[in-house]
C-alpha cells in the first residue's frame, strides 16, 4: 500500500491560528485543506511536510455568502457549490467548473481553495519515487532536465485547475492572509506561469475566500476536454466571460486557457476578435481561430500536444457557441458532463 | 441426463454463491489476510531498463529498524516460469535486471513502512548494457542480447506453418488485400492489487496464500525454486480481486515471500503497490501485422498469409503460446481453404506481456475482420451478409486442423443485424453516425495442458455427508466469472439439492484435486465436465442404496427438490439424506470422483497443440459509433452482441461475462494502452512505463459505457456440461474490429491501429481531405526471416494433420536448450 | 507518535492508537480489523476505498483517521441490519452487480450515499453518482441496475428489474 510519510499533525481552530501555525515555519509546514492534491503527492514523496495544518476545523474558512457579491470559503468543498442553489442560478458556468472536477467521490472531500492552489503537474513528474529515480529526476523536483523539453531553461508542468481559468475569466478575487496582514488579489495574479513556482503567494499566506463580482450581465461558461467522461484532470480548459451591449455586441471579453500551461493562460486575440463583433458563426470561429496560436500545448498530459492544441480553437469556439445562443455543432454534446468518451 | 425443463438451476439466473460474502464485505481477498507474528516484505526493483549487478550489498538494509530478513539472487538462484520451454525468470534477479521493476532485493521488517524504508538502504552496482526499447532495437543486431537463449539475436520465438497451398489460393482471387496493421499492448487493471502470505507449518512445510489464477503452476514453481518436496508446500488461491490472465503466472514475489517465511519461521506478507502490478503486467502483447488475404468475388477467402510481430517484454511467461495464438484461431469463424501463419516474438526491456483475455487472439482478429470489411466495401458486398455466406461449417476440420464442433455464428451474425436494424439502418445514418461489424471466436479451455502429460485437466470430488451436505473439492479459482457458483450448481443440478446444501473447498493444493487454473475459459467446460461425472457417480451410488430401501429393485430413481424417488410414483421416495444414509449403510462412507480430459486434437504437427480445444465459442457485434469530424472524438452510444455460449448455465452471470467483455473491448478499442516512455537517448538510457496508475491508464467509467444489446445465443456443444461453452473472453474480441469498421461506414476514414486515439482519426480526415486514403496505421511491416515453413497438408487435401517436411526443420529456437532444460526442468 | 483517536464507525465507538500519517483506509483495515473495505490505487484514482463519513462518500485513502474524530464513518460492515441485508446488497447480489467484488464495497457506499437522497435516482443520476467508482468486471449496467431496483424496493415501488431496464430502455438511451 503506498502510505504517507511521517508528519506532525495540527488543527488549527480560526484563521489567526493558522496564520500563525503557518508562520512558524512556513517552508517545513502545508496547509490541509481536502487533501485530495496534498495526499497523493505527499504518498508519492513529491511534495514534502514536516508539519500539517488541518483547515477542517475553520468554520470560517467555510460557506457560501454574500448576495450580488457572492464569497466561497476557501475550506468549501466542490460538491457543496455544485449544490448550492443561488451560485447555480449566478454562476452556472462557475458550477459546471467545479462539477468538472474529478470525480463526484472525490468533489465531497476537495476543496475550492485546494483546487486553486493545486500543484501544476506533468507526467514526468506525478509520478512514485522509484519511477522518478528511473528517469533521474525532472528540474521541478530532484533533477535539472525538464523532460518536456531537455533544453528549456524552465519546468513545463501544466496549471490543471479547473477552477481557475473560469474564476480568472469572471474576475474573481481572492483574499489573503497572513501573521503580517491580509490582502485581496485578482485570481490571475494568484498564479505564475512557472511550473515550480506556480503560485503568487508567499508561503505563509492562507487562501481564505473567493470573492465572485456582481453577475450584472456577464455570461460565462467553462469548457472542459478530458478522455473520460470523470475523474480526469483536463488536458485543456476553456473559461470564457462575456457582455453584450444593447446591439448584442461584445462590450467585454474575457478568455483563459486551462492545462495549457504553467498558470491560467489568457487568450487576449480571441478576445479582441469579439470585441465590437456580435456572436454570429464567423465571428466565434475566428475568435477560436485566434486561440490556437496562444495554447503552448506540450507533451505532458493525455493525448498528443499537436492535436490538443487544434482543439484549443475548437473547444473556445464551443464555449462562445454556448454563450451566444448559436447551435452546438453537429455531435457536440450539449451537456459538458456525463457524455460518453471524451467529454467537453 | 434430465430433461432441460425440469431443471432447477442449470439455466436459471440463480443467485451467485459467493453473493452475500461479496456485498457484506465477508469476502477475504489475500490483502485481508492477517496472521500472527506476520511480517511485511518489499521488493527492491531495478532503475535500469538493462544492466549487470555487478555487486549488490546488503548490510546497512539488515541493520535498519524492524527489519528481520533480507533477500537476494544468491538465495533463490533456482529459474522459473510458466511455460516449461522458458523457466527464464528468477525470484530475485542473480546478475541481471532485464526491465525497470525486475526486482533484485526482498526486505522483510515489522512494519510495511520499515521495510519500504530499508530498501532504499541496499547498494547496487550496475553496468548498463543497451536500451531495447521496440522492435527497431530488437531488430538491430548489434544492440546486447536480453536472454541468450531463443531463437536468433533477441527474437525470443519464431513459428512458420503452411497449410495448403496459399500461393495456389490467391491465384484463384478476384481481389487480393494486403494491409498492415497495429495493435497496442495493454493490461488487466484488476482493481485488487496482487497479494501474497506465507505462512510457515511444522516442520519444514509452508502455506503461500495468493491471489492467483493459476494456484498449481504455482505450486509447481515453488517447488521447483524452494528444492522442497511438492507435498510441503500449500497453495491457497484466494478469491481474485479481478484477473483476466494477469493472475495466471508465478510472479516472482510469491516465491520471495515463500522464501522468506522458510528463513524466517514466521509469516510474510507482500502486497503490491498499483505500480507493481504494472510491472508484473503480462499483458496484451503489442503486435505488428501483415497480413495478405485473397477473396472471390462473393467475399469468400481463397488464402490467408499472416505475419505476426509481437512486442514480449522481458521474459518468456506464455510467449510461446502467445505466438502461436496469434495464427491459431483464425480459421474457425469462417471457411480459409490455405493458409500461411509466420509468427516471431521479440525481447524488450519493459514487463514482460502475456495472456490477457483472449491471447493472442485480439490482434489477428482484429485484422482478419477490418480487412474483411475492406473486401466487403471493395467488392460492393454487405460485410454481415458477406461473413454469413462463409461460415466455417459446424462439425468440421478447419485447414490447420482444429476441429469445430457445434457453431453458432450464424445465429448470432442474424441475432445483431436483426437488434441494431442493420439493413434498415446502416444506409441512412445522420451525418458522423456509423455501424460497423465484427465476429470472432474463442476456446473453451485449451486442448493441451502447459507441462504436457496424460493426467486430467480438472478433479472434482465429492464427499457426501450423512447430514445430507454435500462438500465438493476441486482445485478451480473464483475470479469473479463465477466459478464456484456453476462447480456448485452442477453438483446440486445433478443430485437435485439446493445450493445451500453444497459446502465448496476449492484451490487448495493440499486439499483439492488439480484443477489447472482460470485461464484460456477452460474452467466451466471442464471443471464443468468433471462435477457432472463425481455428480453422476454419487447419484448411482445413491440410486442403488435407495431402490434398495424402497424395494424398487429397476426403478428409475429421479433426484429433485432433495428427494429421491421413483419416477413413475414420486410419492414413493426419501429424503436425500435419507438416501445417503442407506447408502452409508450399504457401502461405507460415500465419496466420488469425477475428471475431464480433452479430447485428442487431430493436428499433429509441431505447433498443433496451440488452438485445439473440445469448444469453441462465436460472437457476433455491431458498434454504432457517432463520431464528430472537427475533433476525431469517437463516442459509442450502443453495443449489440451475441453471443453463442453453447448452454447459459446461468443467463445473469453469461450475460455479465458479456457486458464486462464489451467494457474491456470499447477500453482497448478507444483508450487503454501500455505506453512507454523512452528518454532521448544522447541524455539516458530511461525506459519507463508512461504512467503505471489508474489515473492515466484510461479505464473507462461509468460515462464511458455504451449501452449493451446482448442476445445469448445456444448451440449445445456435445463436449459441454450440459452444452455449456466458455463466455468469458470471446465476446471482448470483435470489439475493437467493430468500432474501427463503424468509423469507417460514420466519415470513410481506416483505423488500421488500436487503441483509436481522437488524434489518429483527425490526422486521417485531414488526410483524406487534402486528397489522401484516410488511414491511420503503420507504415510498413519490417523484414524479418521467419525461416523455412513447417508445410501441412490440408484435410481436403487429404492430409493426416501431419507436417510433410517435419524432419528437414528441427527443432526451432524459442525453447530452453534441451540441455538448459534438462538442468531446470523436473518431469510433470 | 501514535495518538489515540476516537472514531465513530457504523454506529460503535472505538478507540484505536494511530500515528497522525495513517489514512482513515490504514486505519480500518488495520487497526480496526475492517478489511471490508478495499484499494486500488491509494491515491484517489479508482473509488475501491469509498466509505461513508458523516453520510457523504469520501476516497478512505485521501481522509486522514485524525480528522474522522467525532464524524459518523460507515462502512460495508455497517450496511446490513443484523442479518438482514440492505436492499442494495439484495439487488447487488441478485442482479449480477458483484462480480470479483473487490470494487462492490465502495460502490454500495457510494450509492447507498445517492440513495439516501435520492431513492429514486434516474438512470443517469446513478451513473454520475459512481462515475468516480471503476469496476473492470461487470461493464456498469447490472451496477445501475441494481442501485435503481434497491431504491425502488426501499420506497415500495417493486418494479421487477426486467420492467426497470425496459423503462430506462423506452426513456431512451441518455447518451444515444
Amino acid at each position: 500500500m503506498l502510505r504517507l510519510p511521517e508528519f506532525s499533525f495540527v488543527a488549527a481552530r480560526d484563521i489567526g491560528e493558522a496564520c500563525a501555525l503557518l508562520a512558524e515555519a512556513p517552508k517545513s509546514t502545508r496547509l490541509l485543506a481536502g487533501g485530495t492534491d496534498l495526499l497523493p503527492n505527499m504518498k508519492r514523496r513529491h511534495q514534502h511536510a514536516q508539519r500539517l495544518v488541518g483547515l477542517r476545523a475553520v468554520a470560517n474558512m467555510r460557506g457560501i455568502h454574500g448576495d450580488s457579491e457572492m464569497r466561497v470559503g476557501a475550506m468549501t468543498t466542490l460538491s457543496t457549490i455544485t449544490r448550492d442553489a443561488k451560485l447555480q442560478r449566478h454562476w452556472p458556468g462557475f458550477v459546471r467548473a467545479v462539477q468538472s472536477i474529478s470525480s463526484p467521490v472525490l468533489r465531497t472531500t476537495g476543496t475550492i481553495g485546494g483546487n486553486l492552489c493545486l500543484d501544476t503537474r506533468c507526467n514526468y513528474y506525478n509520478q512514485s519515487e522509484e519511477w522518478r529515480q528511473a528517469i533521474g529526476g525532472c528540474m521541478k523536483e530532484a533533477g535539472d532536465i525538464c523532460w518536456v523539453a531537455p533544453s528549456s531553461p524552465r519546468c513545463w508542468a501544466i496549471s490543471a485547475s479547473d477552477s481557475a481559468p473560469l474564476l480568472c475569466a469572471i474576475g474573481a478575487r481572492v483574499r489573503l492572509v497572513s501573521v503580517r496582514g491580509e490582502r485581496v488579489i485578482p485570481v490571475e495574479q494568484l498564479f505564475v506561469d512557472d511550473g515550480i513556482v506556480w503560485l503568487g503567494k508567499s508561503d505563509d499566506e492562507v487562501l481564505t475566500e473567493v470573492l465572485l463580482p456582481p453577475v450584472e450581465n456577464t455570461k460565462a461558461t467553462y469548457w472542459k476536454l478530458r478522455r473520460r467522461g470523470s475523474i480526469d484532470f483536463p488536458v485543456l480548459g476553456v473559461g470564457a466571460a462575456l457582455r453584450m451591449g444593447a446591439h448584442g455586441e461584445v462590450t467585454h471579453a474575457r478568455i483563459f486557457l486551462g492545462a495549457v500551461s504553467s498558470a491560467p493562460l489568457r487568450a487576449p486575440e480571441s478576445e479582441a476578435a469579439l470585441l465590437g463583433q456580435q456572436l454570429t458563426e464567423a465571428t466565434v470561429k475566428a475568435a477560436g481561430e485566434a486561440a490556437r496560436g496562444v495554447a503552448h500545448a506540450l507533451d505532458n498530459t493525455d493525448f498528443t500536444m499537436l492535436w490538443r492544441r487544434q482543439m484549443t480553437a475548437v473547444w473556445v469556439e464551443g464555449a462562445l457557441r454556448e454563450l451566444g445562443g448559436l447551435p452546438p455543432r453537429a455531435q457536440m454534446p450539449e451537456t459538458p458532463l456525463g457524455a460518453p468518451a471524451m467529454s467537453v | 441426463m434430465a430433461d432441460t425443463n425440469k431443471r432447477k438451476l442449470i439455466g436459471t439466473s440463480f443467485r451467485r454463491v459467493d453473493a452475500v460474502g461479496k456485498v457484506s464485505g465477508r469476502t477475504q481477498f489475500a490483502d485481508d489476510l492477517s496472521f500472527p507474528r506476520m511480517v511485511f516484505m518489499k521488493l527492491l526493483r531495478s532503475p535500469l531498463p538493462h544492466a549487470q549487478i555487478v555487486s549488490i550489498d546488503t548490510s546497512a538494509a539488515e541493520r535498519a529498524p524492524g527489519v528481520v530478513g533480507v533477500l537476494t539472487g544468491s538465495d533463490v538462484p533456482v529459474p522459473f516460469g510458466i511455460l516449461p520451454v522458458s523457466h527464464d525468470e528468477h525470484a530475485l534477479c542473480p546478475d541481471k535486471v532485464r526491465f525497470v521493476g525486475d526486482p533484485v532485493a526482498a526486505v522483510a521488517a515489522l512494519t510495511e513502512e520499515q521495510a519500504q524504508a530499508a530498501l532504499a538502504l541496499v547498494r547496487v552496482e550496475w553496468k548498463q548494457l543497451d536500451t531495447i526499447a521496440d522492435y527497431d532495437d530488437a531488430l538491430d543486431a548489434s544492440k546486447d542480447l536480453i536472454h541468450t537463449y531463443g531463437d536468433d539475436h533477441n527474437f525470443h520465438k519464431k513459428v512458420s506453418l503452411r497449410f495448403g497451398d496459399p500461393e495456389a489460393g490467391f491465384k484463384q482471387a478476384d481481389l487480393v488485400l494486403e494491409d498492415t496493421m497495429f495493435f497496442d499492448g495493454n493490461t488487466h487493471l484488476p482493481l485488487e492489487q496482487h497479494a501474497t502470505i506465507a505462512v510457515p507449518e511444522g516442520d519444514g512445510r509452508v502455506a503461500v496464500w495468493s491471489s492467483t489464477q493459476t494456484p498449481h503452476y504455482l505450486h509447481k514453481a515453488l517447488t521447483k525454486v524452494l528444492g522442497l518436496p511438492a507435498p510441503w508446500i500449500r497453495v491457497i488461491a484466494l478469491t481474485n480481486g479481478g484477473g483476466f490472465g494477469g493472475k495466471s503466472d508465478p510472479f516472482n514475489h510469491e516465491i520471495a515471500a515463500a522464501k522468506m517465511a522458510l528463513n524466517l519461521g514466521r509469516p510474510v506478507k507482500i502486497t503490491l503497490t498499483r505500480e507493481e502490478v504494472f510491472q508484473c503486467h503480462r499483458g496484451r502483447h503489442p503486435t505488428l501485422m501483415s497480413i495478405r488475404t485473397g477473396f472471390r468475388k462473393d467475399g469468400s477467402m481463397t488464402a490467408q498469409h499472416l505475419k505476426t510481430l509481437l512486442d514480449g517484454g522481458a521474459y518468456g511467461s506464455y510467449g510461446v503460446a502467445s505466438t502461436y495464438y496469434t495464427g491459431a484461431l483464425q480459421t474457425v469463424t469462417y471457411n480459409l481453404p490455405h493458409y500461411q501463419f509466420d509468427g516471431a516474438r521479440v525481447w524488450t526491456n519493459k514487463p514482460p506481456c502475456g495472456p490477457k483475455r483472449g491471447h493472442g487472439t485480439p490482434q489477428p482478429r482484429f485484422a482478419l475482420e477490418v480487412q474483411l470489411d475492406k473486401a466487403a466495401h471493395a467488392l460492393g458486398l454487405d460485410p454481415a451478409a458477406m461473413r454469413l455466406k462463409q461460415l466455417q461449417p459446424k462439425d468440421s476440420i478447419t485447414a490447420n486442423w482444429l476441429r469445430v464442433g457445434s457453431m453458432g455464428l450464424g445465429p448470432c451474425i442474424e441475432a445483431v443485424m436483426r437488434g441494431s436494424k442493420w439493413l434498415e439502418r446502416r444506409n441512412a445514418m445522420p451525418p458522423g453516425r456509423g455501424l460497423g461489424i465484427a465476429c470472432s471466436s474463442y476456446l473453451s479451455g485449451a486442448g493441451l495442458p502447459i507441462n504436457w502429460n496424460h493426467m486430467p485437466h480438472s478433479g472434482v470430488q465429492l464427499k457426501l455427508d450423512r447430514s445430507g451436505g454435500v462438500a465438493v473439492f476441486c482445485g478451480q479459482t473464483e475470479i469473479g466469472q463465477g466459478s464456484d457458483s456453476i462447480l456448485a450448481a452442477c453438483v446440486a443440478e445433478i443430485l437435485g439439492i439446493s445450493l445451500q446444501e453444497i459446502r465448496l473447498c476449492v484451490a487448495d493444493t493440499d486439499l483439492t484435486p488439480v484443477d489447472l487454473g482460470s485461464y484460456s475459459s477452460r474452467v466451466t467446460l471442464m471443471m464443468g465436465n468433471a462435477a457432472v461425472q463425481a455428480a453422476e457417480r454419487a447419484r448411482e451410488i445413491l440410486a442403488r442404496a435407495a431402490a434398495e430401501e424402497l424395494k424398487l429393485p429397476g426403478a428409475n430413481i429421479v433426484f429433485a427438490d432433495g428427494r429421491v424417488f421413483d419416477a413413475a410414483d414420486p410419492a414413493r421416495g426419501m429424503s436425500f439424506a435419507a438416501a445417503v444414509q442407506a447408502a452409508e449403510s450399504r457401502y461405507g462412507t460415500i465419496g466420488t470422483t469425477g475428471s475431464y480430459t480433452p479430447p485428442r486434437a487431430p493436428g499433429r504437427y509441431r505447433g498443433a497443440g496451440v488452438g485445439p480445444s473440445p469448444a469453441y465459442s462465436y460472437s457476433a457485434c455491431i458498434v454504432e459509433v457517432d463520431v464528430d469530424p472537427a475533433t476525431g472524438i469517437v463516442r459509442v452510444p450502443d453495443v449489440w452482441i451475441a453471443h453463442d455460449v453453447g448452454r447459459a448455465l446461468n443467463p445473469t452471470l453469461v450475460a455479465g461475462q458479456v457486458e464486462g467483455s464489451i467494457y474491456m473491448g470499447i477500453g482497448e478499442a478507444l483508450m487503454e494502452e501500455s505506453a512507454f516512455r523512452r528518454l532521448p537517448e544522447k541524455l539516458s538510457s530511461a525506459l519507463v512505463h508512461k504512467f503505471p496508475n489508474m489515473l492515466e491508464y484510461k479505464s473507462p467509467t461509468f460515462l464511458d459505457m455504451p449501452r449493451v444489446h446482448t442476445s445469448i445465443i445456444e448451440e449445445p456443444d456435445a463436449n459441454g456440461p450440459f452444452g455449456a461453452k466458455e463466455v468469458g473472453q470471446g465476446p471482448l474480441l470483435p470489439v475493437m474490429p467493430a468500432v474501427s469498421n463503424a468509423i469507417f461506414h460514420a466519415l470513410g476514414v481506416r483505423m488500421d491501429q488500436v487503441p483509436i486515439h481522437p488524434w489518429m482519426v483527425f490526422k486521417a480526415l485531414e488526410e483524406k481531405r487534402r486528397g489522401g486514403v484516410g488511414r491511420y496505421g503503420p507504415k510498413a511491416f519490417p523484414a524479418v526471416d521467419y525461416g523455412a515453413s513447417l508445410d501441412v497438408p490440408t484435410p481436403a487435401e487429404g492430409g493426416d494433420g501431419k507436417a510433410r517436411n517435419a524432419d528437414d526443420i528441427g527443432v526451432r529456437g524459442g525453447t530452453m536448450s534441451e540441455t538448459q532444460r534438462q538442468s531446470q526442468e523436473k518431469p510433470c | 507518535m501514535e495518538t489515540a483517536l476516537k472514531l465513530n464507525v457504523n454506529g460503535e465507538v472505538r478507540q484505536v492508537l494511530a500515528p497522525a500519517n495513517h489514512s482513515l483506509l490504514e486505519v480500518l483495515r488495520e487497526r480496526c480489523g475492517l478489511t471490508g473495505t478495499k484499494h486500488g490505487c491509494e491515491l484517489g484514482e479508482c473509488g475501491a476505498c469509498t466509505v461513508l463519513l458523516d453520510g457523504e462518500p469520501v476516497l478512505a485513502c485521501l481522509v486522514l483517521a485524525v480528522e474522522c474524530e467525532d464524524r459518523r464513518v460507515e462502512t460495508v460492515e455497517g450496511l446490513s441490519n443484523g442479518a438482514a441485508l440492505h436492499p442494495l446488497q439484495q439487488a447487488f447480489a441478485d442482479l449480477g452487480a458483484a462480480q470479483c467484488g473487490y470494487c462492490t464495497p465502495g460502490m454500495l457506499m457510494t450509492a447507498k450515499a445517492l440513495l439516501d437522497s435520492n431513492p429514486l435516482a434516474s438512470e443517469m443520476e446513478v451513473r454520475e453518482a459512481l462515475a468516480g467508482n471503476l469496476c473492470r468486471c461487470t461493464g456498469y449496467w447490472k451496477i445501475v441496475e441494481a442501485v435503481q431496483w434497491a431504491g425502488r424496493m426501499s420506497t415500495g415501488d417493486m418494479v421487477p428489474p426486467q420492467c426497470l431496464r425496459e423503462r430506462n430502455a423506452a426513456g431512451g438511451c441518455s447518451h444515444g
